[in-house]
């Protein structure tokens, strides 16, 4: 049956499910133990599963993905969490040179089964250092698995996937949606990883989004059903592995396509959407590739001038009038 | 291991290394290589007490590391050929390696990145409670990583079974070690992670034997993590292409009287000398053995090279 969850409990139902599951996965992080977790994703698991199982790590994120790592290639299943996607940074070398390559540069001869959870996105108030959509540095990055759920039921089942998987996989999720809550499908099997979802149907116009981006397109959609433009919504989930026949068939069908993300403009992953529409999808097109984004500066923490860069569902409706009577 | 094991031990690394040195001045092994020669009683000396289930990680300066904890000649050789090796395919080469057959988390290209990987293995060992350990190696330059702090803390508080050897060869890649840190010995840190440290001479392999014996049995036991420093010279640069017009004159012929090899010789009466030189012996030929078996490996098929990247 499913049940009635926010999208931070169904972190929580996963993460408790991944523990009950095997006894090789191990949770670790900063406060995510005895303070059961900053947002409560953890809430409860130190008390029911002990600290042999989940423990707090210090202020470390290079020393614990490098342990996470360490941990993966001799046999066991750790989850790793990051509290802000933007502390990721400081890890990089870690996520990058040692997680990513380690399966490749040994020939197979290694695995690096881990999970790294993060949270990320804009929040009121929150400053450029609390605010990043790291997406497009992580999918650059050969080796590593990417999926960012939008919903509830997806933040439970991606995070089971994603555990049971033998590459390294980051979820991120997306902060904003913690409290939005949605039918979870607790009786349902693991889902094998990866596929894009189409959530409206609508043959004028594609939009691709992902993450905060999903219900924003949802919105806009139904914004511009009212004025006769039927837009098809795909939730793209995954960034690696890529669903891009998912898109393709739809830009196919509509030939226009709107990819939205809050990250940045320049480098985002909507570029390479934009770059495979225009290379597997060109004779289907009917108007130019357009993205929403955030205009390329650091993340202010003023929530009156967040609001001049955060894209919206109404940026997603202009751009995609623009794009329909292009 | 008794004294001309040791010395067989310590000349198959350092054989290996001017073989190497060989092969890449007449263009058989592409890419930069980082040698070990001077420093090989410290990975023996380490690997001498260790159990086939403990892991050993090393940095690019890890072609010792690997040879003591016995990952096949051959198969070293056949890597930084560029050969489809058995151990990593051809992936890696000299800087990168690893042996997943022998516990050898491998070497790290990335200046202490190996650290936080070893306490991962510490993990698991201690997860699973039979008592295994995890030794990582590092230079002395690495003390100054962000990484290495970490990780040190990290195991220390969570009383990993983990090993730290930091050889000192005194440069920090092409510079002094002195000019980059304010303390006298590197081993002072350990007390700021609340764990041992101690120094040895890492160009005596019992001396580091019996260093490594206590470091790595009190991991075993339980009791955590520790800090073992073992102070050694390079008899080399610190890369194939490396001039050294850094190091003082007279520096490297100086060394050369005190490295781990030298030491055995000027103690030797006649009768371990010639047994010395019969082990020699046995080792050119083990040498030339390795370079024609990893000549026969064949090179990497280009059709795999997107093999690998995920499961």
């Amino acid at each position: 049956m499913p049940e009635s969850m926010r999208y931070i409990q169904a972190v929580n139902a996963a993460l408790t499910w991944a523990l009950d599951s095997r006894d090789d996965t191990v949770y670790f992080g900063e406060d995510v133990a005895i303070p059961n977790g900053p947002f409560g994703a953890t809430k409860g698991l130190h008390k029911r599963f002990g600290a042999g199982r989940i423990f707090d790590t210090p202020i470390s994120e290079t020393g614990f993905l490098g342990m996470a790592l360490g941990a993966a290639m001799t046999g066991m299943r750790p989850i790793a969490e990051i509290m802000y996607a933007d502390f990721a940074f400081v890890a990089m070398d870690q996520i990058v040179n040692q997680i990513a390559n380690i399966r490749y540069s040994s020939g197979g001869r290694w695995k690096a089964p881990l999970v790294i959870r993060m949270q990320q996105g804009y929040s009121p108030g929150a400053c450029a250092q609390h605010s990043h959509s790291p997406e497009a540095y992580f999918a650059h990055t050969p080796g590593l698995r990417l999926a960012l759920p939008a919903t509830a039921d997806d933040a439970y089942q991606m995070l089971r996937t994603a555990v049971t998987v033998d590459d390294p996989v980051i979820v991120a999720e997306a902060r904003m949606l913690y409290p939005i809550a949605g039918e979870v499908r607790t009786d349902v099997p693991v889902e094998p990883m990866g596929g894009a979802r189409v959530l409206r149907e609508g043959p004028d116009v594609t939009v691709v989004a992902w993450s905060r981006m999903v219900p924003a397109a949802l919105e806009a959609a139904e914004t511009l059903a009212a004025e006769g433009i039927r837009a098809e919504v795909i939730d793209l989930r995954w960034l690696n592995p890529l669903d891009f026949e998912t898109v393709g068939a739809s830009v196919s069908k509509t030939g226009r396509l709107v990819v939205a993300h809050e990250a940045n403009l320049t480098g985002g992953f909507g570029a390479e959407i934009a770059a495979r529409v225009a290379d597997e999808c060109f004779e289907d097109l009917r108007s130019p590739v357009a993205r929403v984004a955030a205009p390329d500066v650091p993340m202010p923490a003023a929530p009156v001038l967040q609001q001049a860069v955060v894209p919206e569902a109404v940026h997603v409706a202009d751009t995609v009038r623009r794009t329909v009577h292009w | 291991m008794d004294l001309p094991d040791t010395y067989r031990a310590m000349a198959r690394i350092r054989r290996f290394e001017e073989r190497l040195m060989a092969l890449k001045e007449s263009g058989e092994i592409p890419g930069s290589i980082h040698l070990c020669n001077g420093q090989e009683a410290i990975p023996v000396g380490a690997c001498g007490v260790l159990r086939e289930d403990d892991y050993v990680s090393a940095t690019y300066r890890g072609h010792g590391w690997a040879i003591a904890r016995g990952v096949g000649l051959a198969a070293l050789f056949a890597e930084m050929m560029g050969r489809d090796s058995p151990i990593s395919g051809g992936r890696a080469a000299s800087p990168y390696l690893s042996d997943a057959s022998r516990n050898f988390i491998g070497e790290n290209s990335i200046v202490g990145a190996g650290v936080p990987i070893a306490a991962g293995a510490a993990l698991t060992a201690k997860h699973r409670g039979h008592g295994a350990v995890s030794v990582v190696s590092i230079g002395d330059g690495a003390m100054n990583q962000g990484n290495v702090h970490e990780a040190l803390n990290l195991a220390a508080v969570l009383d990993l079974p983990m090993v730290l050897v930091v050889e000192n060869n005194v440069y920090s890649e092409m510079s002094r070690i002195e000019d980059m840190v304010r303390v006298h010995r590197l081993s002072e840190r350990a007390a700021g992670y609340g764990i041992p440290g101690t120094v040895v001479d890492g160009n005596d392999v019992d001396a580091v034997t019996a260093a490594m014996a206590q470091a790595v049995g009190r991991a075993r036991e339980g009791s955590g993590p520790s800090l073992v420093e073992a102070m050694t010279e390079r008899l080399v640069g610190h890369y194939s292409g490396d001039a050294q017009q850094y190091r003082p004159a007279g520096e490297v012929a100086a060394a050369k009287e005190r490295e781990p090899l030298a030491r055995i010789r000027q103690a030797a009466d006649a009768e371990l000398t010639a047994r010395l030189d019969t082990i020699e012996a046995e080792i050119a030929a083990e040498i030339d053995a390795a370079v024609t078996a990893a000549r026969a490996i064949p090179f990497p098929d280009p059709a795999t090279v997107t093999e690998h990247v995920h499961a």
